[in-house]
Formats: structure tokens, C-alpha cells, sequence
């Protein structure tokens, strides 16, 4: 599904991922852990497409080289992307914005654009399996939603345009407890043996919800160490340090 | 961002890609540019009073009307050409332009069926639904090819009503005295030089009239177009709510694609007696100019609305989206004690266009309120000014106004510019404005293409959003219309 071979990327010639390598499989979970700044996000935007970064390296996504492909081409390809810090659009309603969305994305599948009825049974369906209250649907794109209203409506958006990868980035931060374990839920409910999940985060919380196949740790633009999910269960009681010690 | 191996693409580059795009879509080309061919009834080209007596003339008027002209175009002459607004107007010879252009076929018409099919498939082209879709709507449909009245719908169904919505010159045939009683009183011809020249030279436009008490039933629709080469289009518009009426009044406009400019200079006046309400709505669409700037219309129209009674409303919604030149404040004048105006604006200005737009809210009653929402965007080598005044007499006291300005700036060659002006003469006066200038983020861009959408449809998303409030303002159909419109302009070439 995913094989990331020797990536690096910069940003005004400061670099921050320095030669990572990294290979999922169709079904699986995997999770990301590391210290704060240690390249997480950057991985996360390189492989969406986000402008300003110097890239190198190889990035295969279903056969296609995903570096290649522009940030809207990625998406349609089945690459969704839950932010770490979503962003607001005034005046486009959540209803909207997936309408335009999954239609896009559904045209490049070869599917047909929906009707307006079957779009809204979808809207209800994926919601529901969120909790996501439809008030939120009618208003605009994450405009005053609340940290956690806003990460709850990432995986909102990820039911609705059903990706094949998709990759998570601290989701699980600024979560409830009970908000935690429904949107852990609604992933769950979404697995299949065709679609995976790249999860970032740093709390073990979300990982015993999730049962990951394979942890991996990033440190200082490279992933370090790689190992099933006693590993976070490690990290978890001891920190970074002592991989650090390990490591130098 | 592309990765390349051998080759990485400095993030410069990137940004200008981004701005390839942007001012790509702001040059696409005009979707509604081409010409109608159909036999012209020109009056030669000049300004004297030989040609307004002509225009009078053909146009069967009464001797007070063609006085009145004729005042009007004396008071013209010693006029100077107004320079103070922030546009850069290429002189324009008065003297080269044709000051009346009457389609020939269009004697009087009793249905649709009557219609020049040339004419018909010119409006067809242009997407105005002036067919069924329409009347089973229940919009009525003064359609205005240059300057006379082509088709008039529904009249019967408003005649019920004791409405009248008819074109300007039959009011003048049928109406005189309710004409002669409100014309020149909101906008007088010494107003400015434009308005000046319209009176003077008006050919025809509306006329609404709806009696005290009665709701006008649907939306009132005209459809204006400038389809004679190289002639002046001088609408003359006026609506006149009675006590405890309502109307709301559409008006919307595309134009065939030309290499000269094309003067048009409308007055628009609106008066509103106690506790009655008039709406009126504008999408404008007229042909921009070429990405040079070449061509396009100028745009110099002046509307203003009296709230002369208690309690009455006055409110203005305007999309712009055309025009190589736009100049127009819609206004109103709040003498009416508890009086409302209110002025929804959004205006486009890409390519070479200059938009210069506003208004003024005018205070003299008591406890009025006036709210102003501007929404600006510019993109291409656009220019947009928003200018707003709100002046509030010794004699207006408890008066509110809101106003907030906003303005987007797509690529970095065009241009916004805010001059919101205050007089206030009443120590009780509540006013309030906010201004903001923003941007299209690139993350806001990222964050919609990473669900999917390509630049352009983020783009038109993203504009729709923040013109929303204004948007929100039009009656359905023509919000559908306006969304499209802002749409168009922003898609086009890319991709
Ligand atoms: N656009 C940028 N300009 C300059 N530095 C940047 C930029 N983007 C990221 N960085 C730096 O790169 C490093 C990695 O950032 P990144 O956001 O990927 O970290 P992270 O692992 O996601 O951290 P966290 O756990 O705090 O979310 C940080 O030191 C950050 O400051
Ligand atoms: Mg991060």
C-alpha cells in the first residue's frame, strides 16, 4: 500500500525528516510515536502534498509515486489526512464542503456524484457513527468548534470520503475520554483488509483502543525503532530518554 | 509540494505557481462575450439638444418631461467630469457616442411567441430564463434589449393587485402624474455629472408603483442588456412603495463582448412611504475587458432610495462581478422616523477591472438604523474600493449604524482600499464599523485540496464562503445565479 523509502525533507534549508523509511500493508494499523518536533506532522504534510517543502526520496502509494501527484491527486487516490490542527472555512458548511468533496473524490473512482438524498442518508450514517451531532453539519467548516468538536469532525470526514490510508495526526489530543473511545470506535468500525491507518500520537489511550499491528518511533527525522504494541506500552511507563541513551 | 530527486523545487517557485493560478483564473475569458445581430434603429452619434429633443420626440413625450431633459443637459454642460473617486477613467468624447438605439422589431408584443427569435436566442445564449421555468417561478419579466422595452410579463396578475410594472416610457404614456410627482425628487438632475447626463438622455428602464397596503406577490425582474455598438445606455429606474407596501425588485445584467468602452450611466431612485419596504437586488455582470484591460464597460450608475415615511425599509444587495469600470453607491436616505437602510455588497474586481463602490446612509429621522456589509475581492490586476459615508444630522438623534468592511486580495497585484467616512452631527449616535483585509491562506487551500478539490473549485468555495452573507441576502433563484456567476469567475482556464 504505502512504501516510503529514504525520504527527506527540508524546510528553508533546516532539515527535518532525514532518511525515513516505512512500509504499510494493505489492513493494516500502525502507529507513530516520538518527541515533540521530532517530525511527525512534516511526515504526515509530505505524504498529503502540502507546499514549502524540499523533498527527496520515494514514496510509493499503490504503485503510483505519490511525490508526483498534486495534494487534491493524492486525495483521490485514497490519501486522506486528519490534521493536527484542522482548519476553519467561513461561510462553507461542513454539508457543503463534503458534498463537493465527495463527489470530487467519488468522479476520479469512476463512481457517479451522488443524489442529493443518498448524500444526506450517507452525511446522517457517517456521522452517527462519530456521534457528531447534526447541528454540526449545517455550520461552517470547524469555525468554532472546540479542539476536540474539531478532531471528532476530522474522522467525520474520513468516514465520508473512505480512503484507502489513512493517516491520523494527534487525533486523539484534546479528545474527552468518552469522545476518545467513540471516535477509536468509529476507526475501528472502518477497518477493512483493503484500507490502513498511519496514527500519530503519544498517549497510549488511543493505542488501546486500536490494537496497532506495528509501533514505530520517530526521533529526529528518522524512524528509530519499530515493534508491536508493547513497545508503546514501554514508552509509555518510560519516556524517551532511555531510547535516546540506547541510540547514542 | 512535488518531490524531485534530482531537481527540487525551490518553495518560491511554488508560491508562483499558486499565483499562476490565481491570476490565471482572474484573466479566463468572459463566458458570456459575443454579439447579437440584430437591426438597429441608431439615433447618430453626438450630444446637442437637437438629440434630446429627437429622443423626446420619438419617445412621445409631454412638454414637461422634454423641459426637464433639457434643464438637465444645460445644468450637464457646465458640469466638470468628476475625478474623485479612486479610478483611473480614460477620458471618455461625450460626442462619440449614440444616445439612443431601439431594437426595430420590437414594435408592441403581446406574447413571447411575438418575439424576434434572434433576440430570443440571444437571451437563451446568456442562460436568462425568460421562459417558462420563469413565469412558472413567478417572476415577472420587464426584459430591456438597450432601450426599449421588449417583453413585459405578468402585468395582468400585478394589474389585479393595483401594481404597476411597466416599462419607464409607458408609465410616462399612462402613469404621468404619479411619474412627474417622484422623478428627479431622490436623485435630482443636478446630483452629479452622470446623473446629470442621464436625465437628459435617458431612453426608458422601469417603473414599479405598489399601492398602499399591498404585498407585491413575486419578485420583480429586468433584465438589462447593451447590445448596440458604441451607443450609451442611460436607464432611467423608478420604484415607489406606498404606505404599508412591499416589493422586492431584481435586476441583473450580462453584455456581448466589445473592443471600445461602453458608457453606461444609470439612476436609479427608490422612495418608501410609512412602514413599507422595498428590496432591491443586483447582480451585474456586464463585460469586464480583456485581461489588458481593453474594452469592457463603465459602469457609473447612481441609486438612491428615500425612506420618507415612519418605519419604513430601504435595503440594497449588490453582487458585482463586471464592468471595467464600476462607480456606485447605492444609498438611502433615512427621513422617516424609525427608518431602516440597509447595503449587502460584494465586488469582484480581477483582470484590469477598477471597482470603486459603497454607499451612503443618511440619517435625518429619528431612532433610524443603517447597516452596511461590504465584501471586496480582487484578484488579477483588479482594483476595489469600497467608499462609504454615514452622515447623521443634528436632527437624527438615537441613530445606529453597523458597518463592516471586508476585503480579499488573491495574488499580489491587485489591490484593496477601504475609505469608510463619518459625520457625525448627534452626540447620541451609535456607530460601529470594522474593517478586515485577508488573504486566501495557503493552508486554507491545502486543507480543501486535501479533501479533494482542486484549486479552482477550493477557490470558488472558499469565495462563496466568505460572500456568503451577502449571497444569503438575494432572493433563492437569484442566489443560485450569483454563486454561479462568482463560480465562473473563478474557474475558467485552470486546470
Ligand atoms: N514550516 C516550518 N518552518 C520551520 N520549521 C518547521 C516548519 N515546519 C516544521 N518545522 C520544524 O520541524 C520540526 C518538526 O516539526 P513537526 O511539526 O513535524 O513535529 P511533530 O513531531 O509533529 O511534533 P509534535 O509532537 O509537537 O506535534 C520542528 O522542530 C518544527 O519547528
Ligand atoms: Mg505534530
Amino acid at each position: 500500500m504505502l512504501e516510503i523509502i529514504d525520504l527527506h525533507a527540508s524546510v528553508d534549508d533546516k532539515p527535518i525528516l532525514k532518511g525515513l523509511n516505512l512500509q504499510i500493508r494493505p489492513g493494516e494499523v500502525h502507529a507513530i510515536m516520538g518527541p515533540n518536533g521530532s517530525g511527525k506532522s512534516t511526515l504526515s504534510h509530505v505524504l498529503a502534498g502540502r507546499p514549502g517543502y524540499d523533498v527527496r526520496g520515494s514514496v510509493r502509494f499503490n504503485g503510483q509515486d505519490l511525490l508526483d501527484l498534486a495534494p487534491e491527486e493524492r486525495a483521490w487516490a485514497g490519501l486522506f489526512l486528519a490534521f493536527q490542527y484542522p482548519v476553519e472555512i467561513p461561510g462553507v458548511s461542513n454539508t457543503n464542503f463534503m458534498r463537493s468533496a465527495l463527489n470530487q473524490v467519488r468522479s476520479h473512482r469512476g463512481l457517479p456524484a451522488l443524489e442529493a438524498g443518498d448524500f444526506l442518508k450517507i452525511m446522517r450514517e457517517k456521522a452517527g457513527l462519530v456521534q457528531l451531532d447534526p447541528s454540526f453539519l449545517s455550520r461552517p467548516v470547524n469555525l468554532g468548534f472546540s479542539g476536540g468538536e474539531k478532531k471528532r469532525n476530522e474522522i467525520f470526514q474520513m468516514a465520508m470520503l473512505d480512503p484507502q490510508l489513512a493517516i491520523l495526526d494527534e487525533t486523539d489530543s484534546g479528545l474527552d475520554i468518552d469522545a476518545l473511545r467513540i471516535v477509536a470506535e468509529g476507526v475501528r468500525k472502518l477497518r477493512r483488509e483493503d484500507n490502513s491507518f498511519l496514527v500519530i500520537t503519544h498517549y497510549q489511550r488511543l493505542l488501546d483502543h486500536l490494537r496497532p499491528d506495528i509501533v514505530h518511533v520517530l526521533m529526529d527525522g528518522k524512524i528509530v525503532r519499530t515493534g508491536n504494541d508493547t513497545l508503546a506500552l514501554e514508552l509509555e511507563e518510560k519516556g524517551y530518554d532511555w531510547l535516546k541513551a540506547e541510540l547514542a | 509540494m512535488r518531490g524531485d530527486l534530482t531537481n527540487p523545487v525551490p518553495e518560491v517557485n511554488e508560491h508562483s505557481q499558486e499565483e499562476v493560478l490565481l491570476n490565471q483564473w482572474a484573466e479566463q475569458d468572459y463566458a458570456f462575450g459575443f454579439v447579437s445581430d440584430i437591426e438597429q434603429d441608431i439615433v447618430p452619434k453626438g450630444l446637442n439638444e437637437e438629440v434630446i429633443r429627437w429622443i423626446s420626440a420619438r419617445k412621445e413625450e409631454p412638454s414637461w418631461l422634454l423641459d426637464w431633459r433639457l434643464k438637465a443637459y444645460r445644468h450637464w454642460l457646465s458640469m466638470p467630469t468628476p475625478e474623485w473617486a479612486h479610478l483611473e477613467i480614460p477620458a471618455i468624447d461625450f460626442q462619440d457616442i449614440s444616445y439612443y438605439a431601439a431594437p426595430k422589431a420590437a414594435a408592441k408584443l403581446n406574447s413571447l411567441d411575438e418575439l424576434d427569435p434572434e433576440i430570443k436566442s440571444t437571451y437563451d445564449k446568456l442562460g436568462i430564463p425568460l421562459e417558462e421555468q420563469l413565469i412558472l417561478a413567478g417572476v415577472a419579466v420587464d426584459a430591456v434589449l438597450d432601450s426599449v422595452s421588449v417583453v413585459t410579463t405578468y402585468k395582468e396578475k400585478l394589474a389585479e393587485k393595483g401594481i404597476i410594472f411597466c416599462s419607464f416610457s409607458e408609465a410616462v404614456r399612462e402613469h404621468p402624474d404619479l411619474v412627474r410627482k417622484h422623478l428627479g425628487k431622490v436623485v435630482p438632475y443636478t446630483d452629479n455629472y452622470y446623473a446629470a447626463l442621464n436625465s437628459a438622455v435617458f431612453s426608458d428602464g422601469s417603473f414599479v408603483y405598489i399601492p398602499q397596503g399591498v404585498r407585491c406577490p413575486m419578485e420583480l425582474s429586468t433584465y438589462f442588456r447593451i447590445n448596440a455598438a458604441g451607443t450609451g445606455q442611460f436607464e432611467r429606474t423608478l420604484i415607489v412603495a406606498d404606505d404599508d407596501a412591499y416589493v422586492s425588485y431584481l435586476e441583473g445584467c450580462t453584455a456581448p463582448k466589445r473592443d471600445e468602452n461602453q458608457l453606461h450611466a444609470a439612476v436609479v431612485e427608490l422612495v418608501a412611504m410609512n412602514r413599507s419596504e422595498i428590496r432591491y437586488a443586483t447582480v451585474q455582470n456586464w463585460y469586464p475587458g480583456d485581461a489588458q484591460g481593453i474594452g469592457g464597460i463603465y459602469n457609473f450608475v447612481t441609486k438612491r432610495g428615500l425612506c420618507q415615511g415612519l418605519a419604513s425599509k430601504i435595503s440594497w444587495t449588490q453582487v458585482e462581478t463586471g464592468s471595467a469600470i464600476t462607480w456606485k453607491y447605492p444609498s438611502v436616505v433615512l427621513m422617516g422616523d424609525r427608518s431602516t437602510g440597509e447595503f449587502y455588497s460584494v465586488a469582484l474586481a480581477a483582470r484590469a477591472q477598477q471597482a470603486d463602490t459603497g454607499t451612503k446612509m443618511i440619517h435625518i429621522g429619528k431612532n433610524t438604523t443603517s447597516r452596511i456589509v461590504s465584501k471586496g475581492i480582487s484578484a488579477g490586476r483588479g482594483q476595489n474600493a469600497y467608499r462609504g459615508l454615514v452622515k447623521v444630522r443634528e436632527t437624527a438623534t438615537n441613530a445606529r449604524n453597523y458597518s463592516q468592511c471586508d476585503s480579499l486580495l488573491m495574488g499580489d497585484r491587485c489591490g484593496a482600499h477601504t475609505y469608510p467616512y463619518f459625520e457625525i452631527n448627534c452626540p447620541d449616535a451609535q456607530v460601529e464599523h470594522e474593517a478586515t483585509t485577508s488573504k486566501i491562506e495557503e493552508d486554507l487551500l491545502y486543507y480543501c485540496q486535501q479533501r479533494g478539490l482542486p484549486t479552482e473549485e477550493a477557490i470558488a468555495l472558499i469565495v462563496n464562503g466568505y460572500a456568503k452573507e451577502v449571497l444569503d441576502k438575494l432572493p433563492m433563484e437569484f442566489a443560485v445565479e450569483a454563486r454561479k456567476l462568482l463560480a465562473i469567475s473563478l474557474e475558467g482556464s485552470v486546470g
